[in-house]
């Protein structure tokens, strides 16, 4: 090859430069992957009827980001632009079905429960948009960040969706009993339009905690 | 070797109009794609494949654990029990040379500390609201009368259907019970065959029941036709 050029060539829609911890603490926080950019909406309904699967679902979720985002990134040069959606969401479903299995060998109980919904993350568009937008045009230490960073910002909106699912749907969390036994749950909370109801709610507290700042900012 | 490079190397000196940045693009050979994905999912099977024999031990031992814990539950703490396949429409205690185990239908034969039967325990598996259900079912082969039953499997409706399993109150009632069983929707009273469904769940309820006179149905000739036989 001809002379190396001094900086590192930059690769078209390339995001800018920023820290490892800018990079963890964005999919958390401002670009978190639930409240902010919608995206992953089918299991983030799905399984959150219970603390334990919320957040059974989303460490699996994180742990395919950061594996499918670092070796995507690893091989961004050595995959030809016409095969990269084909290649990603082979690596994606790899990580995937990994995933899957070792969850099966050791939590049998949630590996149950969250049933058809883990070889489903495979879909969830969040983990192709990761690869396609960051991690192939990165290094692999900022693309594991990334997926770091997102998987952990998915697994707190899991959380907290299905902490408020389960304590007002059951009147329990993780499966003990904190409402007391005068409390009559509300069933409809575990059931799908609860989920709705839910997410509505985080949804209005994520806004207006950001519209204040946003104002406070102005002002 | 990047061989798509998206940026050209720099242009020459003085040749003035140098390509803009992503607008030439070299095609790819064909074969370098084929190979790239060939690649991808030679690499993808073989981690498949290594992970699935490491973690297929564990898989199983909690598969054959969840099946030990259901058959003791419903057969009322037997010492032991004798596993038994159904082939070609008998219960026999070794299926035929052959013959893969792990794709029959098993009945397991609970004894106590004497030897003597107690009970058999089933699974079987119809649809419920949702899903199909699977159930663990004790059984006296001599009465039909009931000494336990266990949800293996459900997906019924979250907080509704899938009291099934965890409401003590209907669970509890069906040790003891004499089939075929009959659903009611009040207080069961002391009828020995009447099981009280649950409100809001009672297409869950109903399948349960059915479930379970069907399962007893099927199974109790073929147990006494293999205690005939075995004695």
């Amino acid at each position: 090859m001809s002379a190396a050029p001094a900086v590192a060539p930059v690769v078209p829609g390339a995001p800018p430069p920023a820290t490892t911890f800018q990079d963890i603490w964005r999919g958390i926080s401002r670009e978190n992957p639930v409240v902010i950019q919608m995206l992953g909406m089918c299991p983030t309904m799905a399984v959150t009827n219970l603390v334990a699967n919320g957040i059974a679902m989303g460490l699996a979720t994180t742990f395919v980001l950061v594996g499918s985002g670092l070796i995507v990134s690893l091989f961004r040069r050595r995959i030809a632009n016409e095969v990269r959606i084909t290649s990603y969401i082979l690596i994606i479903a790899t990580f995937v079905t990994l995933a899957d299995m070792m969850l099966a060998a050791t939590f049998p109980v949630i590996s149950k429960a969250l049933g058809p919904f883990m070889p489903l993350i495979v879909a969830n568009c969040l983990l192709l948009g990761r690869a396609e937008a960051f991690a192939a045009k990165v290094g692999p230490v900022r693309a594991v960040a990334d997926g770091l960073g997102m998987g952990l910002g998915f697994t707190l909106s899991l959380t907290t969706l299905s902490a408020l699912r389960e304590l007002l749907g059951r009147g329990t969390l993780l499966g003990f009993g904190v409402m007391g036994p005068r409390f009559e749950p509300w069933v409809f909370m575990v059931l799908p339009p609860g989920g709705f109801f839910a997410l509505g709610l985080l949804l209005l507290a994520v806004a207006w905690v950001s519209g204040r700042r946003a104002r406070a900012a102005a002002a | 070797m990047s061989g798509h490079a998206h940026h050209g190397p720099p242009a020459a000196p003085g040749s003035g109009s140098a390509p803009p940045e992503g607008v030439e693009r070299k095609s790819v050979a064909s074969w370098k794609l084929l190979l790239t994905l060939a690649v991808a999912g030679g690499a993808s099977g073989l981690l498949v494949v290594l992970v699935y024999l490491i973690t297929r031990p564990a898989i199983e031992r909690f598969a054959g654990q969840r099946e030990e814990s259901a058959v003791r539950e419903v057969l009322k703490a037997p010492v032991r029990w004798d596993t038994l396949y159904l082939v070609s429409g008998a219960l026999v205690t070794a299926p035929p040379a052959g013959v893969e185990r792990s794709g029959l239908e098993r009945a397991y034969l609970g004894r106590d500390g004497d030897g003597k039967q107690i009970g058999v325990a089933v699974t079987a598996k119809e649809p419920g609201f949702q899903e199909e259900l699977e159930l663990m079912i004790g059984f006296d082969p001599a009465t039909g009368a009931l000494s336990g039953m266990k949800v293996l499997d459900q997906k019924e409706t979250p907080g509704l259907g899938d009291k099934i399993e965890r409401d003590s109150g209907f669970t509890g009632q069906f040790p003891g019970r004499a089939t075929p069983l009959v659903g009611v929707k009040g207080a069961p009273g002391s009828a020995p065959d009447k099981v009280q469904t649950i409100t809001g769940a009672t297409i869950s309820s109903r399948a349960v029941i059915r479930i379970i006179n069907h399962a007893v149905a099927r199974w109790r000739p073929l147990v006494e036709a293999y205690a005939r036989g075995a004695r």
